[in-house]
C-alpha cells in the first residue's frame, strides 16, 4: 500500500523555501536575454534615426499589425542618414504576435525589440504605438511610458536577438560585431554563441551579461 | 409539544418574545458563522494545497489574501447570469437553493458549545436540538443531493446531465454504507439527538478520549464515516461529478455568476457540515478539558472552552481534508462503486451487527470476550463468503463472451 507513503510524500512539501510561483508584480523572474517584447525604433549615435522607411517590416510582418510609411528626408533637417525616412511608423498591440520577423527583415537593424511584455490598453487606439512612443529617447533607452510595467535595467539589451544572428546563418558565426552603433549605447557587444567562449579570435569577443542555466526560481527578492 | 421539536431548554418553559428574539440571534450567529468559516475554510484549503504544491497560493488581497475568498464572491456576485435556451428555466433557478439549504439546515444541529444562560434563560450553544437530529441529518443530505440532480436535469446539456447521473449514482452508494456508520455510533448511544451523544463522551479525564469518545469503541464506523462523508460531500477523491477532464463542470457547467456561487458555497459548508457531524459523533464534539485554575462556572469554561475544544477537533479535520484534496487523485468510476458497493456496504452492516452483538451480550452479563471473538469470527467469515460470491475484476467479461 503506497497509501500512507503518498501522504507522507505531500506533507514533506510543506514549508520548503524554494516556491515554483511567486508574489507576481512584486517580485518578477529574470527575463531570458532573447524575450521579445514591445519594439523600439533605434537610432545611430549621434542621434539621427536608423528606419528609412522601406516598409520590409510592414511586408514581413505575419499579423499585419505595422504600417510604414517613407518620405524624402528634409534637405535642412535629415530625420536620417541617406534619402528617405520613414514618416510614419505605426505598430498596432493588439495584433502584433512578436515573432520578431520585422527584426530579421530590418536592413538597418532600426527596429528591436525590448524585453517588455506587461503593458495594457483600455481602448483601442492606446493599443496602437506610433513613431512618437516608439523612437528611443536622447539616451538611446526605449522610453518608459506610464501604462507599462518596466523592472530595472531590463531596456538594456534590446537588440540580443538581432546581434546573434549570421549574415548566412552559420552556426560558427559567433563573437563578431556585425550592426552599427547605437545612441547611448554605442556599438554594443557581440552575443554569446553556442560553443565555448575560447573560439572566437577576435578581441571584441566580451562574455554579455548571462543568465544563469538553471531556471530562475523564486527565494531572492528582486524589484 | 414543544418537547417534539427540540429538547432545549429555552423552549420548554413559556415561549415569550425574548426567547424568540434568542433563538433569531442564534439563527443569525450559526448563519455568520458557517459562512465566515466557509470563507475562511476556502482560504485555508488553497493555502495549504498551496504550500503542500510548491507554490505560494492567494496572497494579495487582505493579509495572506485571507479575503481571496470575498474577493471571488463579490466578482461572482456582479457577474451576468446566463440560462441556456434549452434549460427548464423554473428547476434551474430553483436547484441553488436546493443545495444550500440542507447544507446550512444540517449544520442546524450541531451542538457548537455547552449549556449557557442568555437574559435569564437557560440553553445550548446549538440552533436547534432536535429529538431526531441524526435522522434530520441523513435526510437533509438526502436533499442536498436534489440540488445536484435537478441542476443537471434543468441544464438541458449533456455534460450537466452526465454530472448529475453520477451524482446520484454516487450519493445512493454511499448513503447505506454512511447511514450504517451511524448507526454504529447509535448503538453505543442509544439516542438520536445530538446533544445526547455529546453528553454521553462528557470529558472525565484523559482517558475519555478512548473510553467515552466513540472514535474508538466504533472505530470502523468512524473510518467508514470519514470515507463515505467525502464520498457524500463530493470531495476529492470522489469529485467525478464535477470532474473537469470529462464533464467541463460536472452539474454546474451551465452556472454563471451568483447561483455558481451558491453551488460552492453549498459544496464547502457540506465538507465543514460533515466535519462537524463526525467531530458531534465520533470525537466528542465540545467536550474537553476545561480550564481547572478557574471555576467551573466561570464565562471562560461555560462559553469559551467547549467552543474552543468544538472548533480546535473541527479544524483538525477539516486539515485533514484539505491533506487528502492535496494527495489523492480522482477515483475511477468502477473503482468508486467497487469500494462503495463490494467493501463499505458489507464491512460497516457487519460492524454493526458485531457491536449490536456485543452489546446485547454486555446487557445480558455474557463474556464480553467470548461474545467478542465469536462474533468478530463470525462477521470475517461472513465478509469471506460475500467476497468469494462478489464477480472478481473480469469474471464478468468472461461471461459476457
Amino acid at each position: 500500500m503506497g497509501l500512507p507513503k503518498g501522504f507522507a510524500l505531500v506533507f514533506k512539501q510543506k514549508g520548503r523555501k524554494r516556491r515554483v510561483t511567486g508574489l507576481y508584480p512584486n517580485e518578477k523572474r529574470e527575463k531570458p536575454a532573447r524575450l521579445h517584447g514591445r519594439h523600439v525604433l533605434n537610432r545611430y549615435e549621434d542621434g539621427m534615426e536608423k528606419c528609412i522607411g522601406c516598409e520590409l517590416c510592414a511586408g514581413v510582418c505575419p499579423a499585419k499589425c505595422i504600417y510604414v510609411r517613407g518620405a524624402d528626408n528634409p534637405p535642412d533637417a535629415p530625420v536620417s542618414p541617406g534619402e528617405r525616412y520613414g514618416f510614419v511608423y505605426e505598430i498596432n498591440y493588439l495584433r502584433c504576435i512578436h515573432c520578431d520577423l520585422c527584426v530579421e527583415a530590418c536592413p538597418t537593424e532600426a527596429i528591436t525589440e525590448t524585453k517588455l511584455f506587461e503593458f495594457s490598453f483600455t481602448n483601442r487606439d492606446d493599443a496602437i504605438y506610433t513613431k512618437q512612443e516608439l523612437v528611443v529617447d536622447d539616451d538611446g533607452r526605449a522610453q518608459r511610458l506610464p501604462w507599462e510595467h518596466w523592472l530595472g535595467t531590463e531596456d538594456d539589451d534590446t537588440s540580443a536577438w538581432m546581434r546573434a544572428t549570421a549574415p548566412g546563418g552559420r552556426a560558427d558565426y559567433e563573437g563578431k560585431v556585425g550592426w552599427s552603433g547605437e545612441l547611448g549605447f554605442g556599438v554594443r557587444n557581440p552575443e554569446q554563441g553556442q560553443s565555448d567562449a575560447e573560439v572566437a579570435d577576435d578581441e571584441t569577443v566580451i562574455t554579455p551579461p548571462t543568465t544563469s542555466t538553471a531556471p530562475p526560481m523564486y527565494g531572492k527578492k528582486r524589484r | 409539544m414543544s418537547a417534539i421539536f427540540a429538547t432545549d431548554p429555552l423552549l420548554s418553559g413559556k415561549i415569550d418574545l425574548t426567547v424568540v428574539l434568542i433563538v433569531i440571534g442564534k439563527t443569525l450567529v450559526v448563519f455568520g458563522l458557517l459562512m465566515v468559516a466557509v470563507m475562511f475554510y476556502v482560504w485555508f484549503m488553497r493555502k495549504v494545497i498551496a504550500d503542500m504544491q510548491n507554490r505560494i497560493g492567494p496572497s494579495t488581497a487582505g493579509p495572506f489574501g485571507i479575503l481571496q475568498t470575498a474577493a471571488d464572491g463579490l466578482k461572482l456576485f456582479f457577474k451576468e447570469q446566463s440560462v441556456p435556451s434549452s434549460a427548464d428555466r423554473r428547476i434551474f433557478f430553483l436547484a441553488p437553493y436546493l443545495a444550500i439549504l440542507p447544507a446550512f439546515l444540517a449544520f442546524s444541529i450541531i451542538p457548537l458549545g455547552g449549556v449557557v444562560s442568555i437574559a435569564g434563560h437557560k440553553t445550548f450553544v446549538q440552533l436547534a436540538d432536535l429529538p431526531i437530529g441524526v435522522l434530520f441529518l441523513l435526510a437533509m443530505s438526502g436533499i442536498g443531493l436534489y440540488g445536484v440532480m435537478l441542476a443537471g436535469w434543468s441544464s438541458g446539456s449533456k455534460y450537466p446531465l452526465l454530472g448529475a447521473v453520477r451524482a446520484s449514482a454516487q450519493l445512493l452508494s454511499y448513503e447505506a454504507a454512511f447511514g450504517l456508520a451511524i448507526v454504529g455510533v447509535l448503538i453505543h448511544s442509544g439516542t438520536l439527538s445530538t446533544r445526547g451523544i455529546v453528553a454521553q463522551q462528557a470529558w472525565r479525564n484523559v482517558g475519555s478520549i478512548f473510553r467515552e469518545w466513540y472514535w474508538l469503541p466504533a472505530i470502523i464506523a468512524f473510518l467508514i464515516f470519514l470515507v463515505a462523508a467525502l464520498a457524500e460531500t463530493n470531495h476529492p477523491p470522489f469529485d467525478l461529478v464535477e470532474a473537469e477532464q470529462e464533464l467541463v463542470g460536472g452539474f454546474h457547467t451551465e452556472y454563471t455568476g451568483m447561483r455558481f456561487a451558491m453551488f460552492f458555497l453549498a459544496e464547502f459548508m457540506n465538507v465543514i457540515t460533515m466535519s462537524a457531524i463526525a467531530v458531534t459523533l465520533f470525537l466528542g464534539g465540545p467536550s474537553g478539558p476545561s480550564i481547572g485554575a478557574l471555576a467551573s462556572t466561570h464565562w471562560v469554561n461555560v462559553w469559551v472552552m467547549p467552543i474552543f475544544w468544538f472548533m480546535f477537533k473541527l479544524l483538525l479535520l477539516l486539515y485533514g481534508t484539505v491533506w487528502i484534496r492535496a494527495t489523492l487523485p480522482r477515483l475511477r468510476y468502477d473503482q468508486l462503486m467497487n469500494l462503495g458497493w463490494k467493501f463499505l456496504i458489507e464491512v460497516s452492516f457487519l460492524w454493526v451487527m458485531w457491536s449490536a452483538l456485543v452489546r446485547v451480550g454486555r446487557d445480558e452479563g455474557w463474556n464480553t470476550f467470548a461474545t467478542g471473538l465469536g462474533a468478530g469470527v463470525g462477521a470475517v467469515a461472513v465478509y469471506g463468503l460475500l467476497y468469494l460470491c462478489i464477480p472478481k475484476r473480469g469474471e464478468l467479461l468472461e461471461e459476457i463472451k
